[in-house]
């Protein structure tokens, strides 16, 4: 698997019954993949299925050896009040702030909930983005992000990451046309 | 009112030893508060209260049977993890039933329970002051260790797991070392005074840290601040420890600054 990050086939998964797949795909690194489908195809559910974060209950999944993930799960968890600034909540992934972009990186020493929800969304979205890991899987990652983020996202996108495979489920067809290499679409389990 | 003895030699150790759980229990319940636990610190204190109470009419040191109950309580609020903060008024009541009856039956207990209910700081002899001591030395650096685990539990539910690690080990330690903390504090401040350290001045904190780090800072300030002043109040007008330290924090709390909207 040199060049190969990821291997799935027929991949089924769900909680306490299937809900999701059978989905297969491989991903080498410098690929950006994404997963299209219908409003409760279970994409979130299969890309939680990769890392083991939810039940798998068929196919397989098959990593490079070490293979480092990053995970950005939809919904966020209200960061009001806590007293964290931005600079902190980067340094927990390991998340470097270089390339941040010019509109948030001079407000990483505020706190959190000093931030606009655009600006909050991004900044959680990059401390994925930007730590240390082969493998990044992103849901929906233009939710809740105001225009200039989504085309900032894009941009970062479409610089080359050589040394990473990402794995996007959105709902924005624009964002999968513009920015991926390959689509896979998912069908419900049977 | 005589603020002299505030000077007496025989008010020292229980002074010191109060003041290094003021700093420090204020840290913990910045954790508490992050993972929407703070009940936690009050299921603690009351089981270590009951455990102290038991330990006494047993024979056992009051500390042992107090630091004893706390660990089975951080032990259980792991279990129970699915169950949340019902697991935690279920343990209050528990203790906190036992602790009343026993109280109220055993003449040994009597005085005791007066003095863990109402805090009374000055019982607290060399032993409270070792373990304290003891507690900050192996607590402080392990709150080190464990905070970015805590904090990317709280923020990046998925980080470790994603990367095939389990962080629940990590997460069980802090239990274990908040049951501690509290249990010892329980029986050396009292039960409301120990929850008010834990409780009140991360609310403070929360609103007017700048960041992790300050507020951190301002926590354990306020809290060895509130107490120092509760001692010295308590000492002169000759009042109970334990209401005053509450009293004090609850009105500092109600300063004004920054509001999160959260409480």
């Amino acid at each position: 698997m040199s060049g190969l990050l990821l291997r799935v086939s027929g991949l089924v998964a769900g909680y306490t019954g299937p809900v999701a797949g059978p989905l297969s795909f491989e991903l080498q690194r410098g690929e950006i993949l994404g997963l299209a489908g219908p409003n409760g195809a279970g994409k979130s559910t299969l890309l939680k299925a990769l890392w083991g974060g939810v039940k798998r209950f068929g196919g397989q999944v098959e990593q490079a050896p070490g293979l480092q993930i990053a995970h950005q799960a939809q919904g966020f968890d209200d960061l009001r009040g806590v007293p964290l600034t931005g600079r902190e909540l980067l340094g927990l992934t390991g998340a470097t702030p270089e390339g941040l972009p010019p509109w948030l990186a001079g407000r990483l020493d505020l706190r959190l909930d000093r931030l606009s929800g655009g600006q909050l969304q991004f900044l959680r979205l990059w401390a994925c983005l930007a730590a240390p890991a082969d493998l990044i899987l992103l849901d929906e990652p233009t939710n809740n992000l105001d225009r200039a983020g989504v085309a900032y996202l894009a941009d970062w996108f479409a610089r080359a990451h050589a040394g990473q495979g990402i794995v996007i489920v959105s709902h924005d067809h624009g964002l999968i046309d513009k920015v991926c290499t390959r689509v896979v679409e998912v069908g419900a389990a049977a | 009112m005589s603020f002299e003895l505030l000077f007496d030699p025989l008010f020292r150790v229980p002074f010191v030893t109060g003041l290094l759980l003021a700093g420090l229990l204020p840290l913990i319940g910045m954790y508490l508060r992050l993972r929407n636990e703070w009940l936690a610190a009050l299921a603690f204190a009351q089981m270590a209260s009951a455990g102290a109470l038991v330990a006494m009419v047993t024979g056992w040191p009051m500390v042992l049977g107090g630091l004893l109950a706390s660990v089975l309580a951080a032990l259980a609020k792991g279990a129970l993890a699915r169950a949340g903060a019902s697991a935690y008024a279920l343990m209050l009541l528990l203790a906190w039933g036992g602790g009343v009856l026993l109280v109220a039956n055993h003449p040994l207990a009597e005085q005791a329970g007066h003095a863990l209910f109402d805090g009374q700081l000055y019982f607290t002899g060399d032993a409270h002051l070792i373990a304290a001591a003891v507690a900050c030395a192996a607590v402080l650096p392990l709150l080190g260790w464990l905070s970015r685990p805590l904090l990317l539990a709280r923020f990046f539910p998925e980080f470790y797991r994603a990367r095939g690690r389990d962080e629940r080990p990590r997460l069980m330690l802090f239990d274990l070392a908040a049951g501690l903390a509290v249990a010892l504090a329980t029986v050396s401040l009292g039960v409301m005074a120990a929850f008010a350290l834990v409780f009140v001045p991360p609310l403070l904190a929360y609103r007017l840290g700048r960041s992790w780090r300050s507020g951190l800072i301002v926590a354990a300030l306020t809290g060895m601040g509130g107490y120092s002043l509760a001692f010295a109040l308590a000492l002169g007008f000759d009042q109970p420890f334990g209401p005053l330290c509450a009293l004090i924090l609850v009105m500092a709390a109600a300063l004004p600054g920054r509001h999160s909207g959260r409480m």
